[in-house]
């Protein structure tokens, strides 16, 4: 194990990515995750990188798509405002079968709203990150070293499905200091990608990367294929971490920021004798049902606590097939919630039975 | 102490995120979890910055103190913003040279220790923060003097490794300021 050393979340998944070989990023500065972009501006030119600062995250999008079509590992980040200009290029990418990952930092929303830590896109990143029948891969790191370790496993799983990834951290983590251990990385893909349009000096037939198809019949097939993959994935690609979840009565489902706040509470109320536990998805796409619909076997009821108005709880309920009540608590805006409200709102659920 | 839920605030350039990412780092050297979550945005822009620092011997969950145990205070604003949030037994250092409030309180331990002051007298400007890091050992005993020392040594950049003694001095001025 390489030696713990502190680092901002937003630090981390700059230096993770260097090492998972990426190569290439493309930003637009946006609080909070103006240090990403910081970083990389920083390292890429000593280690014959590329670090481009775009005219706009349109801009930065699209670079990524050019270089990803070229076979090399690539990134962009931004956080809320910037990931909705970005959806044009994502969209592109997924109808072009290119791998890449796509950083979000989220912040408050809609429109410029604010900078403080939100968990309000996640509806954009799970159902609709781009226009046209389409996923991507979406990871919910909840620590800094998860940060660094999803990046790598990011860009493997991109590559091996060939499709855009999406880390959604939010302004908490991304501004955080944890102590993190850093590996080696992979350094870079093991994928062959016989499909680059990449120099060859005339020694094949040349690629063509596209995401125009105007028979369409030719792009039925095409997005059938891509969704045969899809269904591959949402079989063998979920994650999730659960916690004392063999005998909860009570179960909190939360992702990312807010799972570390409900773990807390948990552990208090599990303390005060409540039969408590915590489901945390670490993949938000796909979303980790199986777990979820086994720890419903036991359960009484639900909760999910996010930062937003409450966009996961359909995933959940579909999960357990509406099989047992599932209850929200949110806070929006850029407010965190704090362990002692979530605390309430699994007593409440519990009513008087203990 | 066991946990250490700290909240250090104060204008922004006195250093108060460098004193969190020192008291965060000497929790690492000593093995232990550590979190450090700053103010950002408009907060900050428009003058007071104030940091989350928690160490733990088990996995952090919250990074946001809301609650804290330790509370350094090196202006009057944030004085008044967090003192009433300190947990009963709490501790709170005080740097007198910029707060001239009256503690209300009496379940909480209050040190008022003239940082800004002391420093100045010294010849150590600028390390107000690193005195009352000084104090805050004294009174938690969250790290020993030779993990501040191998703290220091690595946080001071390469470049400005001349300045380790001076933070060093800066610690031994808090830790025996008896006021």
């Amino acid at each position: 194990m390489s030696e713990r050393v502190l680092m901002k979340g937003n630090e981390a998944l700059a230096e993770a990515a260097i090492r998972a070989g990426c190569r290439h990023f493309f930003g637009y500065p946006i609080t909070p995750q103006t240090e990403l972009a910081a970083y990389m501006s920083k390292v890429m030119p000593k280690i014959g990188g590329t670090y481009l600062q775009a005219e706009s995250e349109i801009a930065a999008v699209n670079m990524v798509l050019g270089a990803a079509s070229a076979g090399v590992r690539a990134m962009t980040s931004s956080s809320s405002p910037g990931i909705s200009l970005k959806t044009e290029g994502i969209s592109y990418m997924a109808g072009s079968d290119l791998p890449a990952v796509i950083i979000n930092v989220q912040r408050g929303g809609p429109g410029l709203g604010g900078i403080q830590p939100s968990q309000a896109d996640y509806w954009q990143a799970t159902k609709a990150p781009g226009h046209g029948d389409l996923h991507v891969l979406v990871f919910a790191p909840s620590s800094v070293q998860e940060m660094v370790d999803l990046v790598g496993h990011a860009f493997d799983k991109a590559d091996e499905y060939r499709m855009p990834a999406m880390i959604l951290a939010d302004g908490m983590l991304g501004q955080m200091m944890e102590p993190v251990a850093i590996g080696e990385g992979s350094g870079g893909s093991n994928v062959e990608k016989p499909w680059a349009a990449n120099g060859h000096k005339g020694g094949r037939k040349h690629n063509i990367v596209n995401s125009l198809y105007l028979q369409a019949a030719d792009l039925e097939r095409l997005v059938k294929e891509r969704f045969e993959r899809y269904a591959v994935i949402e079989e063998k690609e979920a994650m999730s971490e659960s916690y004392m979840t063999e005998d909860a009565e009570y179960i909190v489902v939360a992702y990312g920021a807010s799972a570390r706040v409900a773990k807390a509470a948990v552990r208090e109320a599990r303390s005060q004798g409540i039969k408590a536990g915590l489901i945390r998805p670490i993949t938000l796409w796909p979303f980790p049902k199986k777990a979820i619909k086994d720890a419903a076997e036991n359960a009484k009821a639900f909760l999910c606590v996010e930062m937003s108005m409450g966009q996961m709880i359909d995933d959940v309920k579909l999960a357990i097939e509406c099989s047992r009540p599932v209850e929200f608590f949110g806070r929006t805006g850029g407010i965190i919630p704090t362990p002692a409200e979530v605390l309430e709102n699994i007593k409440k659920l519990a009513g008087g039975d203990k | 102490m066991n946990d250490m839920n700290a909240v250090l605030a104060g204008f922004g350039g006195q250093g108060i995120l460098f004193m969190g990412k020192v008291i965060s780092y000497a929790g690492l050297i000593d093995g232990k979890e550590v979190s450090w979550l700053p103010s950002y945005g408009p907060e900050m822009r428009g003058g007071t910055a104030n940091c989350s620092v928690c160490i733990s011997a088990d996995p952090i969950c919250s990074p946001l103190v809301i609650t804290p145990n330790v509370f350094v205070a090196m202006n009057g604003p944030s004085f008044d913003k967090f003192i009433d949030a300190v947990v009963p037994g709490g501790i709170v250092i005080i740097d007198s040279t910029l707060v001239d409030r009256e503690v209300t309180r009496n379940d909480i331990t209050v040190c008022k220790v003239p940082a800004t002051e002391l420093a100045e007298k010294n010849g150590l400007k600028g390390l107000a923060n690193i005195i009352l890091i000084g104090k805050l050992m004294e009174q938690t005993g969250f790290c020993t003097m030779e993990t501040m020392q191998k703290t220091i040594e690595k946080i001071v950049p390469a470049k400005k490794q001349h300045l380790v003694p001076k933070n060093v001095e800066a610690i031994e001025i808090g830790m025996n300021y008896a006021g």
